[in-house]
């Protein structure tokens, strides 16, 4: 990748936050950072159309912004190197999206990017404007819940519950994708979320009574 | 005043009659036979819309207006004297609010509290930690259980790292060994394990008018108001502490720890809300863990295939904690006239201990049903019946029989052995545990005039149903669907409960809500009883309507008997007394694993799992079995994955993340059986048992039995990661 200015000046060792906030200054770090989700070109046309080779300037102190979140335009001002889970959790109080490994390694933090499962704790918030995000709290509420959110609950399919929110979201992509997913595909649909209560056989189970619901879905949990 | 009464108990197959005395005000015991509506039933866990939903509010998930981001610096050494804090620099950063020394001068691993500060923002905060500057003296350090236990070692304290020996003895087990027709003799090692909490540990703090409020991510309310209380100089009624979520805990989330502490000092100091959240780093640093051990096991046998002598020599490192004993499946598992135990702590510089679901078992299970295989090889027996011979537990010897039979045993122990290279292997393992729980907990029932019913108590529910089983309770005893009840826990405000570990909450608990609710009822009969023109003797309430046991046409409805409150609400409360004197102690489990090992590259995979197990009585099958998977899994991931790899050179942990760190995913989950035994427990109104660390005890046992047999040769060290599978197949 092209990098932005110098950031040689910075004491501290490297670490990926420190990584994130040099590389989200010029929108060639920008389309970095977003590469690593996939299938997500439109990174590149929601950002203002600059002159080929002209970098956008941002930070390093708080940007104003606007995020597309549950189909509501949310403005806020952020530092560019704010991740999008602590963008939701900690500037528009939007708590349902866990944050528990922050190097997208557990899934906690899964909420949709243009339909996609993403990891939040690895995108910055700059990167997901101009993108329809979909939280945990856009998929449904105690009253009127989706499907995949019934079925846990009727399964069972959470114990402490901080992981929920993200195996909702991951398997409700998966659902999404593909309404008759069997058991495998389930199993590898939640691949990347850690349940360390061990949850996972009622989280199939669910799944797959969604699944078996729409008409599909071979295999039992 | 106290009355006597006769219940059944035990096996259905084989009932017990027990006469036992109880007060007056307590309800007749639960006992075999009795026709429950809502109790046995699979019941999804009334909190389980907001957790799907998002909306439950964990710790983490709290904010308040004005509130501050604490952070915590932590030494990079694992032993130093720490001659100089300089928070200059970091109290002038923008954004900055306070900072504070946190040590006392004395490192003793790496990832201790060196100082703190809190932010406006949680980025400001951690931005500000790199601007302290700490004048470290490093000192010698060791972190290795076996060089720290040698002469010479650095010591962690002063003198030797070696504890004292904690030792037990019954009859002569020297002689017995010498006698005995069978020995054994091998050692068997554990590693570390961490909770790895989802929620790491992490608190609110906000002073206000003189008074202490705490949001924490704890297993134990009222165990941090006490430790608040004394460490603030308030009484303990000026103290309030709440956890209305928690996002796991296993054992590591009791008591007012470091960061519940230094969040409160910051709010002190700022005169705002506070929050500081562990980062996951930290969590696998500071926060607890299981110990790891080392255990010299000899068996002796006679010639029918019993256990004659069991000694133990055992020693593990908590760290700078302590709490490393593995003896208690030794001794309380396979009955033998000769047992001999001698556990030692060894301290090593690296973080402390904590209690970790069953705290002791799993390493104890793991070289007791290793120590059974290979003395069942001795004797040329079948593993199953080896231990079914030294077992004296009736209910322990249905299990068995269930679970062979659903597993399959003999059929697969008949099954020819592939020639391939991958090779399949079965194993079983026992679990015991004392899920009796104890007297301490009150409840709270609340009838509200719109025939609302809250039940309020001061226990937490770390995941495994207890907000769910203390509403199913309610709901049998007042006849209620669950929906008309709310359970208000997690608040120092509600009655008193315990900690919640130990699989002590729902015996702890139910058996006073019970009591509440059965108060309640109590009081609103009188108020229905003139209008039914019966004595409130001859009422029961049932299907939301109460009515005359012998006339049912004459009866009122549950809200329509709520309008008739004076008030806008009554409200009984209940207690948890004593276990009678009929309780029994001897909670027993078995689980049966089948693996399947390829022999080229040492990958194991866990194929199925069936798990039995003894829960008292039953009061919700759902919730139950999810901690039953949780158990089982977590205990492959014990036998299969985990460690925390400690740097010998450096001190440093080498793994603490959630990749590094390698615990059980969603496509290492093999299919899991789970059966349920009911036995009433005989100790309480409820009977019920506490199941989340049975589910655990056996589960890495199990599966390492059965890559022993896979592999055909002994297991004796965990974590069965690929090098040490291929090194035991070059020595099959």
């Amino acid at each position: 990748m092209k990098s932005g200015k110098d950031k040689g000046s910075r004491k501290r060792p490297l670490s990926r936050r420190s990584f994130l906030k040099g590389a989200a200054l010029t929108s060639a770090g920008a389309v970095a950072a977003v590469a690593t989700l996939g299938h997500l070109e439109r990174a590149e046309a929601s950002t203002p159309a600059l002159p080929e080779g002209v970098a956008e300037q941002l930070g390093p102190g708080p940007v104003a912004m606007e995020l597309k979140i549950n189909g509501k335009i949310m403005p806020l001002t952020i530092e560019p190197r704010v991740t999008l889970v602590r963008a939701l959790r900690e500037h528009l109080g939007m708590t349902g999206t866990k944050l528990v490994c922050d190097r997208g390694s557990c899934g906690a933090c899964t909420v949709h990017l243009d339909g996609q499962p993403v990891t939040a704790c690895m995108v910055l918030a700059v990167d997901a404007r101009g993108h329809e995000i979909t939280t945990i709290e856009g998929l449904g509420n105690p009253d009127r819940m989706h499907p995949v959110q019934d079925a846990f609950v009727h399964a069972d399919a959470m114990q402490c519950g901080f992981c929920t929110p993200g195996m909702v979201m991951s398997i409700a992509a998966a659902l999404e994708r593909n309404p008759a997913a069997d058991l495998d595909a389930i199993r590898h649909s939640v691949a990347g979320n850690i349940c360390r209560c061990g949850t996972y056989p009622h989280v199939f189970a669910a799944a797959l009574k969604v699944a078996r619901e729409s008409g599909g879905a071979k295999g039992s949990a | 005043m106290s009355r006597r009464v006769t219940v059944n108990l035990g096996i259905p197959e084989a009932p017990r009659e027990v006469t036992v005395v109880i007060p007056d005000d307590e309800p007749t015991p639960w006992q075999l036979g009795d026709h429950f509506t809502i109790v046995g039933v699979e019941t999804p866990r009334v909190d389980g819309p907001a957790k799907a939903t998002g909306t439950a509010h964990y710790t983490y998930d709290i904010a308040l207006p004005g509130m501050l981001y604490g952070a915590i610096l932590r030494s990079p050494w694992p032993h130093a004297h720490v001659k100089n804090v300089d928070l200059s620099a970091a109290k002038r950063m923008p954004g900055v609010r306070a900072a504070l020394k946190i040590t006392d001068g004395e490192i003793r691993f790496a990832g201790q509290e060196v100082a703190a500060v809190a932010a406006t923002t949680s980025d400001i905060a951690a931005d500000a930690l790199a601007l302290i500057k700490v004048d470290y003296e490093p000192l010698p350090f060791v972190v290795d259980m076996e060089a720290a236990s040698a002469d010479g070692a650095p010591s962690v304290f002063s003198g030797s790292n070696v504890g004292k020996p904690q030792t037990s003895s019954s009859g002569d087990v020297e002689h017995a060994l010498a006698q005995a027709a069978n020995r054994i003799e091998a050692t068997y090692t554990t590693p570390v394990q961490t909770h790895v909490s989802l929620e790491t540990h992490g608190a609110v703090a906000h002073f206000e008018g003189g008074a202490l409020t705490v949001w924490c991510s704890t297993q134990g309310v009222f165990t941090v108001r006490d430790d608040l209380a004394v460490l603030f100089n308030l009484p303990p009624d000026k103290v309030r502490v709440i956890s209305e979520y928690l996002g796991g805990g296993f054992g590591s989330k009791f008591g007012a720890s470091p960061e519940i502490v230094i969040a409160a000092r910051l709010a002190k100091e700022c005169g705002v809300p506070v929050k500081v959240m562990l980062p996951r780093g930290d969590e696998h640093l500071a926060t607890g863990n299981r110990p790891s051990s080392e255990q010299k096991v000899r068996f002796g046998a006679d010639a029918t295939g019993k256990l004659v002598a069991i000694d133990l020599v055992q020693r593990g490192s908590g760290g700078i904690g302590g709490g490393a004993g593995s003896s208690g499946p030794f001794k309380l598992v396979y009955p033998c006239a000769n047992v001999r135990t001698d556990e030692r702590n060894v301290f090593t510089n690296t973080g402390p201990s904590s209690p970790m679901r069953a705290p002791g078992w799993p390493q104890g299970a793991f070289a007791l049903e290793m120590a059974m295989d290979e003395m069942a090889r001795k004797l040329n027996l079948d593993r199953l019946e080896f231990r079914r011979r030294n077992n004296n537990n009736p209910i322990r010897a249905i299990e068995l029989e269930l679970g062979a039979r659903a597993f399959g045993w003999t059929e697969k122990c008949a099954a020819k052995k592939s020639a391939g290279p991958v090779r399949r292997g079965i194993g079983v393992a026992c679990a015991a545990w004392h899920a009796v729980g104890a007297s301490g907990p009150e409840a709270l029932a609340i009838a509200h005039r719109d025939g609302r019913v809250e039940i309020r108590c001061g226990t937490q529910d770390i995941g495994t149903g207890t907000r769910t089983a203390l509403a199913i309770v309610a709901a049998e005893e007042l006849g209620l669907p669950i929906a008309q009840i709310a359970t208000e826990i997690g608040d120092t405000r509600y009655p008193f409960s315990l900690p919640s570990g130990g699989s002590m909450s729902s015996p702890s608990n139910t058996p006073a809500v019970r009591q509440a609710a059965a108060h309640l009822k109590d009081k609103l009969f009188k108020i229905a009883a003139p209008a039914l023109g019966a004595e409130p003797t001859d009422l029961e309430a049932r299907d939301g309507v109460v009515r005359v046991r012998f006339d049912p046409s004459r009866k009122i409805s549950f809200k329509d008997l709520c309008r008739r409150i004076a008030g806008d609400s009554i409200s009984a409360g209940g207690d948890r007394i004593p276990n009678y004197a009929a309780y029994r102690t001897d909670q027993a489990g078995c689980q049966f694993a089948e693996v399947e090992v390829d022999t080229e590259t040492g990958v194991v995979r866990v194929l199925r799992v069936v798990a039995v197990h003894d829960a008292g009585t039953m009061i919700d099958p759902l919730t139950s079995r999810s901690q039953i998977n949780g158990g089982v899994l977590m205990g492959i991931g014990y036998a299969l994955f985990e460690a925390r790899r400690m740097d010998p050179q450096i001190g440093l942990m080498m793994n603490p993340t959630m990749d590094d760190y390698k615990m059980v995913g969603p496509l290492d989950v093999p299919q899991i059986d789970v059966m349920f035994l009911d036995v009433l427990n005989g100790g309480t109104n409820t009977g019920v048992l506490g199941i989340g660390e049975v589910a655990h005890v056996a589960s890495a046992a199990a599966v390492a039995c059965a890559v022993s047999d896979a592999v055909g040769a002994p297991i004796r060290e965990l974590p069965l990661t690929p090098d040490r599978i291929l090194a035991a197949l070059e020595h099959a």
